[in-house]
């Protein structure tokens, strides 16, 4: 399969957002609970973000898993870096990291308790 | 024919000899929805803790694990929640 055309895709938004969610389901209807809870994170720091529902794009549904290298949705990208999937962003909210990173690349956080 | 539950034991167990290994079907809490099927074992949460992973970061980690449990995440095993330490790191 040539992934060259979604992988371009995938490439300019996640350029073009400073944090991109890829869900299955969008953000304000999760189809799945790990995806509700990256949600939640990113809604709770008051972190601008862009959503994207792989289950509206099969092409991107398979996509994202060869362009991250990555088995499982959902998947965080952080000005233009993937970041991991639920279990890391939760983690990383969890111990603070994930703050820290969104701070260190000059992200905006409304509530960043 | 062994579990999904312990079949994830026995490779995780072979590919990163833990020092702790905790496998939770949690497969009852997604009943009826995407991914789960009657006779559940789809979804799972597994806290290893491993001298392999010193050094690895957390995307490193979690990749070795989806690459042993490679597999099984094809054939039913339809979410698995990962939590990967070395010895010695706290948040278990």
């Amino acid at each position: 399969m040539d992934n060259k055309i979604v992988f371009d895709r995938i490439r300019n938004d996640i350029n073009m957002n400073d944090v991109v969610l890829y869900l299955k389901g969008s953000a304000v209807f999760p189809q799945c609970g790990f995806s509700a809870a990256v949600v939640q994170v990113f809604n709770h720091l008051g972190v601008a973000y862009k959503d994207f529902n792989v289950m509206e794009d099969n092409e991107l549904r398979e996509g994202i898993k060869a362009f991250a290298d990555w088995p499982t949705l959902p998947q965080v990208y952080v000005k233009g870096e993937f970041i991991g999937g639920c279990d890391i962003t939760r983690e990383m909210f969890a111990s603070g990291e994930l703050q820290a990173l969104l701070q260190e690349k000059g992200i905006k956080m409304s509530n960043a308790a | 024919m062994t579990s999904m539950a312990g079949r994830i034991r026995e490779k995780l167990e072979a590919a990163f000899a833990p020092s702790v290994l905790e496998i939770e079907d949690q497969s009852a809490a997604h009943e009826g929805h995407a991914g789960a099927r009657a006779g559940g074992e789809t979804h799972f949460r597994v806290r290893i803790v491993s001298g392999r992973f010193v050094g690895l970061s957390r995307l490193a980690r979690q990749r070795a694990v989806y690459a042993v449990l490679a597999e099984e995440m094809a054939g039913g095993l339809h979410a698995l929640s990962v939590s990967a330490r070395a010895p010695g790191e706290g948040g278990l």
